[in-house]
């Protein structure tokens, strides 16, 4: 048997503190399918830039067709005929098809545009794509753009492609299409790496699965021996005791209500359908999802920084005890309306915070509007940066340090302290623990948990399954935009919480027409 | 770690990391330092060019600034209008709305202010006149500034190219004006209400730019505190480094550009004015001379702190002056000037990249301070 079109020997890779990847074993054959399949920050994507030349693993060695190789830049990994697909497109939307395939390249003597379209048709026809070498990019759908990816790699004579998540964009019937095309091309006898965390494609399309969990190899498995459950288990992992207090909720009165609302972003994709819930005082609503399944935009829409379609937002006002519909008011509004409603958002410091500025201005933030006065009133700002720093632990030379110079840890926990100092009734976070070390990330599970106990009504956005069942005490489960389940956290598993992730709300492969 | 060795030779030899905060003593010792390289670098080019010592070249630059009284008041002069339009322009790039139509802006606003002196200069009193064309140039100020920021908050429209347009407009009107106003045909103006003065700022204890230099002084201390001290400046600040931060804590971004546009017009008409009634009595084409893209320079040199931006305008200024002196006294051509000037402005920009990043050798150690 001839040797593994890729193999990867002990691969590992960190920023920072954070280790992305751990050790990573994995081979791919020429003729071949693999799915890399792992959650959300699971190291995939890591993985396949350190093959195709946008980082450099720290340790381990990368065999190419047996023997080893030093994969410094995209150009290096061309010469080793590794072509990646990125999630995100990297074309010049003036140019057309053809000119978007050849720029970059080497070649002597002029282009001759003719011959390259010519090629582009050969190579379309051989694979089965419907592309029109003249058109312009601005003028593609996304899966003509893909395509143009795909023929792009291939026109530089790639034998091994790695796509990263490339259904994401894509319509089932355009998934249908695309998946054509690669079993074509593993006819061919190319190796195929195909990044993803639906199950479904899984096990449609591919040979065999590697598995990836929280940056460590898991196992490979071949695809026609193995299920859903296997796979989901593997991807999620056994339940990690975290020694969170989680006390029962009290008094839980209905504060916020989510109803029908649905929103399209400017593509015509529904990026919330229909979603209706309630978050209630005292408790903490768990949000679970794969990243990009609406979880920022129901978040925004909340908070007023995003317009919707249909559907209101109502809050119930302690206090008063009125109801105050939010849908079409501005953050500012909002805060006027006298609902104290505090969000950090998942980017922290190009949204919750600037970057530039020193703890005490980022403090004013939310409150320099306060009196009648053209002027700021910053001692009470220092004063709010003072008691944050000294009780949330923040290591910083002085309040006075431009945030961004703080570390991710710190940051988090100077926004964290901000919007907890506002005493809000309902509290939105997404991602709060991202990048945190371990005892900031507690340190933030402890503040989130004073707060439910205040009988705020905590909405926290997770990505880690084990977090989300030990701190919440229900978890909602988005998938594309919708709502797939609401479960209560001290008894679900992260079995099922995986499965409601994956599950295709529209009930399998229907037309998304 | 077995395939370090190989794994070296693909490794660069230097990286450039970021530095933490410096000490500000520090800081000032590279600059300093950057300032005497400079000189070394202009002199090696003064003797291999020109055969000139250049230590008396050095020399008359400084005189050609400080050398007589009458110099000196000049060149006061020229740093008031040039950082009076740093001013105009700071607050509009602290929001990072790229006004390059200072110099239009400018213009316009001298316009409005000649048009009145030359209308109707005799007919009214001089207090109400220089009032009303004060008043003429702030509002032309306005328009000129407010037009692309109106544009840009509704439509999206790129304000750089914007405001670069309007500066031909604004040349074109002031062309026009002098071809209507100057019966002869002739293309230049000259002195306007010469004898009875009308519209003219008049002399503070005998000196002619006090009045403007005053009020610029004013208008620095008076910028200085809106930017760091009220909930304006603290607005465009926020707008400037994160428009996503700024909808965050639900401020009207639109509103913000607008209003930091009517403010940076409202001071570039200032200039315009001050300009016409306080220092040139007429107007031409070029009545900014290029300050009104020079004080970005300012603006940007000073890290957009109005009380920096008189140290930065006062170099800037020195310079030129400096040049246009050596130029006539060494019967030099006036290229050699400018070539000093941008190495020393080169030198001054920078080191700033030192005072940010620091160079590393790679592999050089693990930990570095």
């Amino acid at each position: 048997m001839s040797a593994p079109a890729i193999e990867l020997k002990n691969i590992t890779k960190t920023f920072g503190s954070i280790t992305a990847n751990k050790n990573v074993c994995l081979t791919v054959n020429n003729g071949e399918i693999l799915s890399l399949l792992g959650e959300n920050g699971s190291g995939k994507t890591t993985l396949m830039n350190m093959i195709s030349g946008i980082y450099f693993p720290d340790a381990g060695q990368i065999f190419i067709d047996g023997s080893e190789a030093v994969i410094r830049s995209p150009k290096d990994a061309f010469d080793y005929k590794i072509g990646m697909i990125h999630q995100h497109f990297k074309l010049v939307d003036i140019f057309t098809a053809a000119e978007n395939v050849v720029l970059g390249l080497k070649e002597d003597g002029k282009y001759n545009i003719k011959d390259v379209e010519k090629k582009v048709a050969e190579i379309s026809s051989k694979y089965g794509f419907d592309i029109n070498p003249s058109k312009k990019i601005y003028e593609m759908s996304v899966s003509e753009k893909q395509t143009v990816e795909i023929i792009k790699v291939l026109y530089r004579g790639a034998n091994i492609l790695i796509l990263d998540e490339p259904t994401a964009v894509l319509t089932p019937q355009e998934t249908q299409k695309l998946f054509a095309v690669l079993r074509k091309m593993k006819e061919d006898g190319k190796a195929i790496v195909i990044i993803t965390h639906k199950l479904h494609e899984v096990l449609d399309i591919s040979d065999r699965v590697s598995v990836l969990r929280k940056g460590e190899y898991i196992g490979t498995l071949t695809t026609s021996e193995t299920n859903e459950e296997e796979l989901t288990e593997m991807m999620v992992g056994k339940k990690i005791s975290l020694d969170i207090d989680r006390s029962k909720p009290e008094n839980c009165e209905d504060r916020l209500t989510v109803e029908n609302i649905s929103f399209e972003n400017s593509d015509g994709v529904k990026v919330l359908d229909d979603i209706s819930f309630t978050a209630r005082s005292g408790e903490i609503l768990g949000i679970a999802g794969i990243a990009g399944s609406g979880q920022k935009e129901l978040l925004e829409a909340i908070a007023g920084l995003q317009k919707f379609d249909s559907g209101k937002i109502v809050y119930n006002d302690p206090k008063s005890g009125n109801a105050v519909n939010l849908k079409g008011k501005t953050p500012y509004q909002i805060r006027e309306l006298g609902v104290r409603l505090s969000f950090v958002p998942e980017d922290r410091l190009g949204m919750g915070l600037v970057g530039n500025m020193d703890i005490t201005d980022n403090m004013m933030l939310r409150s320099y509007r306060k009196g009648k006065s053209a002027f700021l009133k910053r001692s009470a700002p220092r004063e709010l940066a003072e008691n944050i720093v000294r009780d949330l632990e923040v290591a910083t030379p002085g309040i006075s340090t431009p945030v961004r110079r703080l570390s991710g840890g710190n940051v988090q926990k100077v926004l964290v302290g901000r919007e907890i100092s506002l005493s809000p009734t309902v509290l939105m976070t997404a991602y709060p623990v991202r990048g945190l070390d371990i005892n900031s990330s507690y340190l933030i599970y402890n503040l989130l948990n004073t707060q439910k106990e205040k009988g705020v009504a905590v909405i926290f956005v997770g990505e880690d399954l084990d977090v989300l069942i030990e701190l919440c005490d229900r978890i909602l489960v988005l998938s594309s935009g919708s709502v797939t389940g609401i479960v209560d956290a001290r008894t679900a598993t992260k079995e099922e919480i995986g499965k409601l992730m994956t599950k295709n709300s529209k009930g399998g492969e229907g037309d998304a027409e | 770690m077995r395939n370090n060795s190989s794994k070296a030779t693909h490794e660069p030899l230097f990286h450039i990391a970021k530095r933490n905060a410096m000490v500000w003593w520090k800081a000032w010792l590279i600059r300093g330092a950057s300032i005497i390289a400079s000189l070394i670098v202009c002199a090696v080019i003064i003797v291999s060019l020109t055969h000139q010592n250049p230590l008396e070249v050095y020399g008359a630059m400084i005189k050609g600034s400080f050398g007589t009284s009458r110099k000196f008041w000049a060149m006061l002069q020229n740093l008031a209008i040039l950082l009076c339009i740093s001013l105009a322009v700071t607050p509009a790039f602290k929001m990072k709305f790229w006004n390059l139509g200072a110099e239009g802006q400018v213009l316009f606003g001298g316009l409005c202010s000649m048009m009145l002196m030359f209308m109707v200069g005799d007919r009214i009193p001089n207090v109400l006149l220089i009032i009303a064309m004060l008043a003429a140039s702030v509002l032309g100020g306005i328009i000129w500034g407010l037009l692309p920021a109106v544009f840009k908050a509704k439509w999206g429209t790129n304000e750089s190219l914007f405001t670069l347009m309007m500066n031909y407009i604004a040349i074109q009107l002031v062309s026009f004006a002098i071809m209507v106003w100057v019966p002869s045909g002739s293309s230049v103006m000259g002195l306007v209400n010469p004898g009875t003065k009308a519209g003219w700022l008049p002399d503070l204890f005998g000196q002619k730019y006090l009045i403007n230099i005053l009020i610029v002084a004013v208008l620095t201390v008076v910028m200085f505190v809106y930017l760091k001290y009220s909930k304006h400046g603290y607005e465009i600040s926020v707008v400037g480094e994160s428009e996503n931060t700024a909808r965050y804590i639900g401020i009207d971004v639109k509103k913000v550009i607008i209003r930091t546009m009517i403010l940076s017009g409202a001071i570039c008409g200032l200039s315009g004015f001050l300009l016409v009634s306080g220092t040139n009595h007429t107007i031409s084409k070029e009545l900014a001379g290029g300050n009104g893209f020079t004080a970005i320079m300012v603006s940007w040199l000073a890290k957009f702190n109005p009380i920096m931006m008189v140290l930065t305008s006062l170099l800037v200024v020195f310079l030129q002056r400096g040049a246009g002196e050596i130029a006539t006294k060494f019967n030099l051509n006036t290229s050699l000037a400018d070539i000093l000037t941008g190495i020393i402005i080169f030198f001054i920009i920078g080191c700033e990249f030192f005072i940010n990043y620091k160079i590393m050798r790679t592999n050089s150690g693990k930990e570095d301070k």
